[in-house]
């Protein structure tokens, strides 16, 4: 039971000049949601089709069910249901149809696998559709009909990539609930790709943050959300009245205030990051210097803060000079 | 008692599940023949060969009375091979139509063979089964030859049938032999463009882009290399009035060789030589050599025997071609 279901061992795809993917390493238990989470061309793709040997890592090796899946897909592509981030069926045939035709091609015995097909259908919430062709599918039905396909096979592992994308948010609601229904009943494990942390966070017991080829970091989401406190935890921006002069004379002065990590100003609005919640003190401190408060606001760390928080720690730590990173900051800050 | 009963219940329809499995390959090939079959091209495609095959058919039989009583004519007597190329003019026979449908068959039922699924995003779907990936592109060549062989050899059925059936004369076993090879030459002569539209949809990702290609080489091959091949022959040979009566014989060898490199002329040579049991050679044919000859028909051995560089030349680009499909496709990444 110990024995991870995938693991990835120093993996790297290099296209050209460009790594794609770069030395991934990564382990997912028996029965476990995992969620891989990047923005678009951060490589979460070549990874999954490296894990499903349709495309051979520059080096590294990825195990898949204990089965190599460069050198032995046929094993891995048995036990792996795999769904692209864009499905596609024949258009000429229904949807039973192309059901049935991954069936046979799974080695279904000929008297079950209609039996089958209507039963995944069934479990997918398609049934009524089975005999429309696909041509007249929506993208909602589509990816149900992509999951149909997955589970036919009765695999051990799901891949999902993207599978959210272009459903509306009732639809992936309803969806994700279903994954999360069938890994809990049937103990599968899943491995889904998103670019979407919120949607992600409802199902996954683990995601990853995957960045130009590289596992930023791994964990659940409190996990990451703590590790995120370490760096300043509680934001509080001050709005004051009048326009703020560079260098700013009471600067030195708020920083010695202990807790406090941070400052920045941009027009009137200081943003000051400190370990713990002082805005009292803060406040108190603006007071007492005589300055015209016009507001205060304590900045709560969503996930989406947490998501921006790793890609922008992405961006300043390719700049070497720390410099032009806070002038990166300040830009984005001014948009 | 009961549960015993039960076991072997389940045990035996195991059993019988076991002997119903088929293997995916023939799974992709019984699909791939449906979808042939269902799609409009493959109809329109065989309406116009069923056309041609007719129209040749009807000016052959109207023609033949004159062609069997022509003494002059060493291959008279074989009645079905002259239904077969008997014509007054009016329409080419059927095996040069051929020649240059056989092509068009071939690409259309190929060339959007693997760059349609990628498009319609099936390929990566279809390549996350457990499915060996040369059987993707196997089935696909099999499939197509499959229906074409089929129509093939159900219009020569149709044409004999027809034949016995009005003429009341009998086939001869060496007039079968002889159709037969026509058949069995046309097959591997549209694998060839088959092989070769195939080659072009793995290469291109755009369904016209490939199409536009094979249709291209196809009309280089049929129009262009003849009249580029005149153009060098005029420009590189020498004056055939300096020349001697060897060295032209010679160049004009050279020339044919040359020639030959175009499919559409080794198919054309073949069928000849298979159709016409008199033609003797396929090059020039000096009179010391033609001294003693009889103007019989040739054996059919004898006339595999001349055809048989042609018969390796068409199957060894069909090899070539589908190789080089398979050496693109098997390490290539399957991404849509």
């Amino acid at each position: 039971m110990d024995n991870p279901v995938i693991q990835l061992k120093g993996l790297i795809k290099c296209y050209g000049p460009l790594k794609a993917v770069d030395d991934l390493n990564l382990t997912i238990k028996r029965g476990e949601i995992f969620g891989l989470l990047g923005p678009n061309g951060a490589g979460k793709t070549t990874t999954i089709l490296m894990m499903l040997g349709l495309t051979e890592p520059s080096s590294g090796t990825a195990m898949v069910c204990g089965h190599n899946a460069t050198t032995n897909p046929i094993a891995v592509k048995k036990k792996v249901g795999y769904m692209p981030d864009s499905v596609g069926f024949y258009d000429s045939m229904t949807a039973l149809e192309n059901l049935i035709y991954i069936g046979r091609l799974n080695g279904i015995p000929e008297d079950q696998v209609k039996e089958r097909s209507l039963e995944v259908m069934e479990t997918v919430g398609l049934s009524a559709s089975a005999s429309k062709k696909t041509s007249t599918f929506s993208r909602g039905m589509k990816q149900r009909l992509g999951l149909a396909d997955v589970l036919i096979k009765q695999p051990e592992v799901i891949i999902l990539d993207e599978p959210t994308l272009g459903i509306d948010p009732s639809g992936v609601k309803e969806f994700l609930t279903l994954i999360r229904q069938l890994s809990r009943q049937q103990g599968l494990t899943v491995l889904l790709s998103s670019h979407h942390l919120h949607q992600v966070q409802q199902v996954c017991d683990r995601v990853g943050i995957f960045v130009e080829g590289k596992m930023l970091v791994e964990g659940d989401i409190n996990q990451l959300s703590r590790n995120l406190f370490t760096h300043g935890a509680y934001v509080v921006s001050v709005t004051i009245k009048d326009r703020i002069t560079i260098p700013w004379e009471h600067q030195g002065e708020l920083q010695q205030l202990g807790e406090v990590q941070k400052i920045s100003i941009t027009d009137n609005v200081i943003e000051i990051s400190c370990h713990q919640d002082i805005t009292p003190t803060i406040v108190r401190f603006f007071v007492n210097k005589g300055l015209d408060v016009m507001g205060v606001q304590k900045k709560e760390y969503g996930l989406d803060d947490i998501y921006q928080k790793y890609f922008e720690n992405n961006l300043t730590e390719h700049d070497t000079n720390g410099k032009s990173g806070r002038i990166l900051q300040k830009s984005l800050f001014k948009k | 008692m009961e549960s015993l009963a039960v076991f072997s219940k389940s045990l035996s329809s195991k059993n019988n599940s076991r002997r119903t499995i088929s293997a995916p390959f023939n799974v992709m090939v019984g699909k791939e023949i449906a979808d042939h079959i269902q799609s409009w091209r493959f109809i329109v495609l065989l309406i116009l060969i069923g056309l041609t095959f007719l129209g040749a058919m009807y000016v052959s039989s109207s023609n033949l009375r004159a062609a069997l009583l022509n003494t002059q004519d060493p291959d008279r007597l074989y009645l079905y091979l002259k239904l077969l190329t008997t014509t007054d003019g009016s329409l080419p026979p059927f095996h040069v139509f051929l020649s240059f449908l056989g092509p068009l068959l071939g690409i259309s039922l190929g060339v959007d063979a693997i760059n349609s699924e990628q498009n319609n995003g099936t390929l990566t779907r279809l390549m996350a089964q457990p499915v060996y990936r040369d059987n993707l592109l196997l089935s696909k060549f099999v499939s197509s030859l499959v229906v074409v062989s089929y129509l093939f050899v159900s219009l020569t059925l149709l044409m004999i049938g027809t034949g016995l059936f009005v003429m009341g004369v009998p086939i001869e076993a060496e007039e079968v032999l002889r159709i037969f090879s026509f058949v069995f030459l046309s097959i591997i002569y549209v694998g060839f463009w088959l092989g070769l539209s195939i080659l072009l949809s793995i290469k291109f990702r755009q369904t016209a882009t490939s199409a536009l290609t094979a249709i291209g080489i196809w009309l280089f091959f049929t129009v262009f290399y003849q009249i580029v091949m005149n153009l060098a022959v005029k420009a590189f040979l020498p004056d055939p009035q300096y020349l001697s009566q060897l060295d032209i014989l010679s160049y004009n060898e050279i020339v044919l060789n040359l020639m030959r490199l175009a499919p559409s002329q080794l198919y054309t040579d073949a069928t000849t030589t298979m159709l016409m049991p008199s033609v003797r050679s396929l090059g020039p044919v000096t009179m010391e050599q033609m001294a003693g000859a009889i103007p019989s028909p040739l054996p059919y051995k004898e006339s595999m025997m001349i055809v048989w560089p042609q018969v390796t030349g068409l199957l060894a680009a069909t090899v070539f071609c589908f190789a080089l499909s398979y050496y693109i496709f098997m390490r290539r990444e399957i991404r849509c």
